[in-house]
């Protein structure tokens, strides 16, 4: 990928922030994005002629910078975006990686799915339109899924007559709804851009010398991305044990997993869960040599003092800092397949490493994503609906609640029959 | 105050995590190894994912016969280097039929020679879950694929029919005959590879640096000449000072002019290209796409 500054390229310390894009078809989504990768040079110039060459053919002026980022023929066709897609393009800053994601209804899961790794999210207003049902939906995915920066991107100030006062009055009923909505942390940020014509997305532009705020580009370059992990809780599910039986290692046995979050130090008391045995650990091993403290989100082997039977699913914990363990969770799920949930039904569920069975044994409410209502003990959770639910599992796990730790305390739910992916928890 | 990563170490972490889960949930995973440089990257962090163990999978390399001599000699020697399990599975009846991408055109030739010798490898195998080092930023179709993509029985990808990934839960179950394709540099862009490359130390084949090469001018790419078989009639073959971006098959991968002779040149030069790397892969040019091609079962 290009770049603005080729020198800065060297440097490998750069860090990586990953956002998410919600809007609907007008709001002039992909031209955002295509308009990103074009003033960052994150596209190249051979990807830029193909789609130039499209829009001489359909005639639409800017159309080229939509055209970069629909993949599939079927978008293409249809002018929409169906899927969640990934971009790449870096600034001497940053690198990023953008999860575009579909802003209708019937699209709700794909946005899910986007936010559930996204440090932040750009939800777009078209500035004509004002606060609409969907912005309102886009945001509260966004906090459900505890995506910690909103930026919110009026767009087509161009239409508007770059007036101030449209965009202040768009703030003003955002704010109105936002404080009604019931989130703590996470920070909010109003940026009245144009993407067709370019003002405030990379360069200000000379059509807004009212506004003082940073650029979306100076936004995504400077929102923390730390907030994202857990810093305090060593969180480390186990993936695999490994024991190589090899000559030199005929006595190994390793635990392979990634830091979820917090960190772990040569001798710290831990505690193995859900059995409850515990030990102290001997060594963090790497390829790059053995550390003596290692912090999320390293993939490591760590070995421990005592020979204990620890298996794929254990969850390795700091012994004075433990999660919960339990059998039965609430939590709010995002329903992802056409065959709706139905209390009683027995699903797998993933969480960390392990996988369980589950049965829901109540709906408690639904949320009405659009006006935040709750509807309480509907039948069934539909495509695209998130609701209450009550689980039993068929074995207690090791989780925290999802606002508090994102890693240990969000879950897919699996048809074990069919299985396919179909739905997406997070423990309250 | 936490430490934080650099995103070369975060990109390593993620994939580490995601060859980890697929060992651990698959029967019997490969990791595809076409020799080229996102092979090479993804074979390095393979070696670190099992760190102090052993690699837990072979190495499948499907050959068309075509490659580069450059890259059968590297492929032998560093296989043997590392102690891995390698297969080399090809197209043999195609091969013998004399397939060729100027005789069959392009598109069958890929169909026959990589598609077709891919699936038939997978099957043959019996194995349920095959690694690649493709990676979202070279192509379009690419950016909406799964870091877990699921085949049917067939070996097909539906685009429509994606299962949902969420977080890093992978959700790896099949049924018997199905598979997974699974995509451990799937957030990694070109330049990334580059850096780490050199960030690692890692061998790669001498093709990618630039010396004088005997080459043919065809349109605007650059094609070798050092094989008769590669030219059309009346072409000329010149030496030019030049590189490739990426390897596939000789008599279908364009080279560029380049001087860079260094790891830190080719870097440099990544950083600031401003063509794509696919552009030098013939088959991504024509009618049948990417997309197409990745739906019959196409890495």
């Amino acid at each position: 990928m290009n770049s603005i500054d080729q020198n800065i390229f060297a440097a490998t310390d750069t860090e990586l922030l990953r956002f998410t894009t919600a809007g609907s078809v007008d709001d002039g989504k992909s031209t955002l994005i295509g308009r990103l990768l074009v003033d960052t040079k994150g596209v190249f110039e051979d990807q830029l002629d193909a789609a130039k060459r499209i829009e001489a053919k359909k005639g639409a002026k800017g159309a080229y910078l939509a055209l970069l980022t629909d993949g599939l023929q079927a978008e293409r066709e249809q002018g929409i975006t169906i899927d969640v897609a990934y971009r790449y393009f870096a600034t001497p800053k940053r690198k990023f990686i953008i999860a575009d994601t579909p802003g209708h209804e019937q699209y709700t899961r794909n946005m899910v799915t986007g936010a559930s790794t996204a440090h932040l999210a750009v939800i777009l207003i078209d500035a004509r339109k004002g606060v609409l049902t969907q912005s309102r939906r886009h945001t509260y995915i966004s906090r459900l899924l505890g995506i910690p920066h909103i930026v919110v991107a009026i767009n087509k100030m161009d239409l508007v007559g770059y007036a101030q006062e449209t965009y202040e009055k768009i703030v003003r009923d955002f704010l109105e709804f936002y404080e009604k909505l019931d989130v703590t942390g996470g920070d909010v940020t109003f940026i009245p851009i144009s993407a067709l014509e370019g003002d405030m997305v990379v360069e200000r532009g000379h059509n807004m010398p009212w506004y003082e705020g940073p650029t979306l580009l100076e936004k995504l370059e400077t929102a923390p991305v730390l907030v994202q992990i857990n810093a305090e809780d060593f969180r480390f599910p186990v993936q695999l044990v490994s024991r190589p039986q090899t000559e030199e290692l005929h006595d190994f046995r390793g635990y392979m997993g990634r830091i979820e979050s917090g960190s772990v130090k040569v001798g710290d008391a831990i505690t193995v869960l859900p059995s409850g045995l515990t030990s102290r650990i001997k060594r963090i091993i790497t390829w790059d040599g053995e550390l003596e403290e290692a912090f999320a989100p390293m993939s490591v082997t760590l070995t421990l003092e005592d020979e204990r039977d620890i298996s794929r699913g254990d969850m390795i914990v700091h012994t004075d800092n433990p999660p919960r363990v339990e059998k039965e969770l609430r939590a709010m799920l995002c329903w992802m397949h056409e065959t709706p949930m139905v209390p009683g039904k027995k699903y797998l569920i993933k969480h960390t490493t392990t996988t369980v069975k589950a049965m829901v044994t109540a709906l408690e409410y639904r949320v009405d994503i659009n006006t935040l209502e709750h509807i309480p003990a509907p039948p069934e959770l539909k495509m695209n609906e998130i609701g209450l639910v009550n689980l039993k599992l068929l074995k207690p796990i090791a989780c925290d609640a999802y606002e508090k730790n994102r890693a240990t305390g969000g879950f897919i739910v699996i048809d074990d029959f069919t299985n396919m992916t179909v739905g997406a928890g997070m423990i309250r | 105050m936490t430490p934080t990563l650099s995103h070369l170490k975060a990109l390593e972490a993620e994939s580490i995590h995601i060859m980890r889960e697929v060992v651990a949930e698959f029967r019997n995973p490969v990791m595809l190894y076409s020799v080229g440089k996102d092979s090479s990257v993804m074979l390095h962090v393979a070696r670190k994912a099992f760190y102090p163990g052993p690699l837990p999978f072979p190495l499948l390399h499907v050959d068309t016969g075509y490659k580069f001599k450059e890259m059968y000699a590297f492929r032998d020697w560093y296989a043997k280097e590392i102690g891995a399990r390698l297969i080399v599975h090809r197209n043999e009846e195609a091969i013998a039929q004399g397939a060729h991408p100027l005789k069959l055109g392009v598109a069958r030739c890929c169909g026959a020679l990589k598609t077709k010798a891919l699936l038939d490898a997978l099957a043959e195998g019996g194995f349920d879950a095959a690694m690649g080092g493709a990676r979202r930023d070279e192509e379009r179709s690419r950016a909406k694929e799964r870091i877990f993509s699921f085949r049917d029985e067939f070996g097909q990808w539906d685009p429509k029919n994606q299962r949902p990934e969420l977080w890093d839960l992978y959700n790896c179950r099949i049924h018997e005959g199905e598979s997974i394709r699974v995509f451990p540099l799937s957030n990694w862009t070109e330049v990334d590879v580059w850096q780490y490359i050199k960030l690692e130390n890692i061998p790669i084949v001498p093709l990618y640096y630039a010396k004088e090469r005997l080459m043919v001018r065809r349109g605007t790419l650059l094609i070798p000449a050092d094989d008769a078989g590669n030219l059309k009639e009346g072409e000329q073959p010149e030496v030019v000072m030049c590189r490739f971006r990426t390897l596939g098959c000789s008599p279908c991968t364009g080279a560029v002019y380049s001087t860079a002779t260094t790891i830190d040149e080719i870097v440099a030069e990544a950083a600031t290209a401003t063509r794509s790397e696919r552009e030098t892969r013939i088959i991504d040019h024509g009618s049948n796409t990417m997309e197409d091609k990745k739906k019959e079962g196409y890495f």
